[in-house]
């Protein structure tokens, strides 16, 4: 039985090279499978679904069913927004598109097969798959630190609990305690990210503890719009941010959970909450596909396609595809793009050529708000930048509201575009 | 488009055509027959169920004093809407597909001879001769006709949406400082894209989505979030 469905489903897709509009063949309508309900994952399956009209059938495999963004979790910590108003369930992608949603890991994926086993034991087939696994930490990045030190060390570098973990412990510091935070090494989810983190949590602790201090040990020589943000901490936080680069040891880090100490380039630093983003590669399901090279998966830039097997698509912060930054705004962007390629190959729809963009906003205090964004298109060889921009220094405060303002409109727009 | 043709050259070559509209005014006060239990025109006009239609060719949409206008409209006057030929005509061929929510309950007029007609009518109770010319040069950015004539393809413009879908609503909602673009008139919707991408506005990432579009990408995008409630 099950050697002549495998051989069966063979046939299927060595035909569906030549002729697309060929599907599953008596099994119905095409499947295509995606892992993970994140900024690429639901926005893949929405994108898909939608403009299939029913000809694919979608199924999108997530084990939460409560997902809170990573995009404005920084907010939250800075007290802007609340835990719930970044929070998004899949309802309505089922209800309204169509789409099968099952909460459960992805533990496996035979390729020859085309095959997903997940966690509670069920398999599902597919015709294609698209892989948006978010990303993993590298064991023994930070000596010191493993995923078992996340509730005395978070990360908060995955949304949700991990978040409030950390706000928790940042509220419960001891007047003029120390907040550390041991910043990744390129490449990694979200660039500005940890320097949008240090300002929310400067500007929290402006107002319950502002004897604090913020060390941020980091292995990177320059960090994104670091002009921007370091103007900023000058001008709304003067004295409270120390940042220690590789050229005084900040690429030589370990940390002990037990002590709560940090030992920078052999100095050992006793500190009240200490926030460490490891080294980051993809999500481990990649792995376990055997699509990676090194730490990341590389992809096609015109369809998002694995260069191992094309099959299966891979978005987001997982993939290797050239000069986007690991953010949610891109992974937005390549999801369209692997979504067209997905419903071309599937149901012979049109597929007209890749176009990627990238925006990402930064709060650096109340109402002061900067953005960086570019543009890009597909070459043979990745995604490459075409045109970009970035707030200047020196901005009057009208324009920062602005900016601020402009980053609510597209948290609204970008988690509609997932979400539905 | 003639219109908009001869409202470029104006602006080109400071002459102003004083008959701007191409229909037959006389037909056209038969066709207007259908619009007077709601419209009045013509000397002491006044507001009545719609807003009285003197200066309408040619002048600012949502400008009639006295007249309480439907949010749609008044939303498309804020983004600057000018009753040309054009948008007239696009309109009274089918109010409510242009307009999405506006108070005009009249299902239109397929004819396109009817609506040339009609406006020439109105066009000779508007001074369209100064009219036009302060339309045109309201107009941040100046288009060619070939670029203002381009009819744009839907299905490419859905393509491309997305890319704008990212922080622009497609259920026309909006949040925060990104305004909702659906249901705009192709004209403005045109105009705009390309005052960001001549750099014209200032927003940068305007100017960056709008710098990638080529004008046959404009068009369909206009095209498209024109057909969008
Ligand atoms: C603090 C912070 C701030 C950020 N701010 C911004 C911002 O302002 N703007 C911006 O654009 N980006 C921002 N980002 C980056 C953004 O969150 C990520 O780049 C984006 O979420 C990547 O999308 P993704 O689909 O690759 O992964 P994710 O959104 O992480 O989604 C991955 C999903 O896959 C699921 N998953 C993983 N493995 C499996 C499996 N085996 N089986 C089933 N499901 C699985 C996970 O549960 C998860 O829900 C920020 C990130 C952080 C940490």
């Amino acid at each position: 039985m099950k050697l002549t469905r495998r051989a069966f489903i063979g046939t299927t897709a060595a035909a569906s090279l030549s002729a697309p509009l060929v599907n599953a063949g008596g099994h119905g309508r095409p499947k295509a499978v995606i892992i993970g309900g994140g900024a690429g994952g639901a926005t893949a399956a929405r994108y898909i679904a939608k403009d299939s009209k029913g000809e694919i059938d979608v199924t999108l495999v997530e084990p939460s069913r409560q997902y809170y963004t990573c995009f404005f979790s920084n907010l939250y910590l800075g007290g802007f927004r609340s835990m719930d108003s970044i929070g998004h369930s899949y309802g309505t992608l089922a209800s309204e598109y169509g789409i099968n949603v099952v909460h459960d890991w992805a533990v496996g994926i035979d390729r020859g097969a085309k095959t997903v086993t997940l966690a509670g034991g069920s398999t599902l087939n597919y015709d294609r798959l698209i892989l948006s696994p978010g990303i993993d930490f590298i064991d023994g990045s930070v000596p010191g630190w493993d995923v078992s030190s996340q509730n005395a060390m978070p990360h908060a570098y995955k949304a949700g609990s991990q978040t409030e973990l950390l706000k928790r412990q940042i509220e419960s510091m001891p007047q003029g305690g120390v907040y550390a935070m041991v910043a990744p090494p390129n490449p990694y989810r979200c660039p500005p990210g940890p320097y949008e983190r240090v300002s929310m949590v400067a500007h929290l602790l402006k107002e319950i503890n502002p004897t604090a201090k913020i060390l941020i040990a980091d292995p990177k020589p320059k960090f994104s719009k670091q002009g921007l943000f370091e103007e900023g901490w000058q001008k709304h936080y003067g004295g409270m941010i120390e940042r220690i680069g590789p050229d005084f040891g900040g690429d030589n880090v370990s940390v002990d959970a037990g002590a709560m100490t940090v030992t920078i380039d052999g100095s050992v630093e006793k500190v009240d909450v200490c926030n460490v983003i490891p080294a980051m590669k993809a999500g481990r399901i990649c792995e376990i596909a055997g699509i990676t090279e090194g730490n990341w998966a590389p992809v096609s830039a015109h369809t998002m396609q694995s260069r191992i097997d094309e099959n299966i698509h891979v978005l987001g912060d997982a993939s290797a595809q050239g000069d986007m930054p690991k953010s949610g705004f891109s992974a937005n962007s390549q999801a369209k793009v692997a979504a067209m390629a997905v419903r071309g190959a599937l149901t012979g729809s049109k597929v007209f050529p890749a176009k990627f963009s990238n925006t990402c906003w930064s709060l650096v205090d109340t109402d002061d708000g900067i953005k960086v964004g570019a543009t890009y298109k597909a070459t043979d060889e990745k995604i490459a930048k075409v045109d970009g921009f970035v707030s200047k220094t020196g901005e009057d405060a009208a324009l920062r509201k602005a900016t601020y303002e402009e980053s609510i409109g597209w948290y609204a727009g970008i988690t509609s575009d997932m979400f539905g | 488009m003639k219109t908009l043709l001869s409202m470029a050259a104006t602006v080109l070559f400071g002459v102003y055509a004083s008959v701007a509209v191409a229909g037959d005014p006389e037909k056209g006060g038969k066709v207007f027959k259908k619009c007077k239990a709601c419209h009045a025109v013509g000397d002491g006009a006044k507001n009545k169920v719609g807003p009285q239609l003197n200066n309408i060719v040619g002048n600012a949409a949502g400008a009639v004093e006295g007249y309480k206008y439907s949010k749609a409209l008044a939303a498309q006057a804020d983004a600057g809407l000018i009753w040309d030929e054009a948008a007239l005509s696009e309109f009274l061929k089918k109010p409510k597909a242009y307009m999405p929510g506006t108070k005009m309950s009249f299902s239109g007029l397929k004819k396109e001879s009817d609506r040339e007609n009609v406006i020439a009518y109105l066009a000779t109770f508007s001074d369209t001769d100064t009219l036009a010319a302060v339309a045109a040069d309201e107009r941040e950015v100046t288009l060619s006709d070939a670029t203002l004539s381009i009819e744009g393809d839907v299905a490419y413009g859905e393509y491309l949406a997305s890319d704008c879908q990212t922080c622009h609503q497609v259920s026309g909602a909006s949040d925060g400082g990104v305004p909702a673009i659906v249901g705009w008139p192709r004209v403005e919707f045109v105009y705009a894209m390309h005052a960001y991408k001549q750099k014209v506005r200032p927003n940068p990432v305007m100017q960056m989505m709008a710098g990638g579009l080529g004008d046959e990408e404009i068009a369909a995008l206009a095209a498209y979030f024109e057909g969008l409630e």
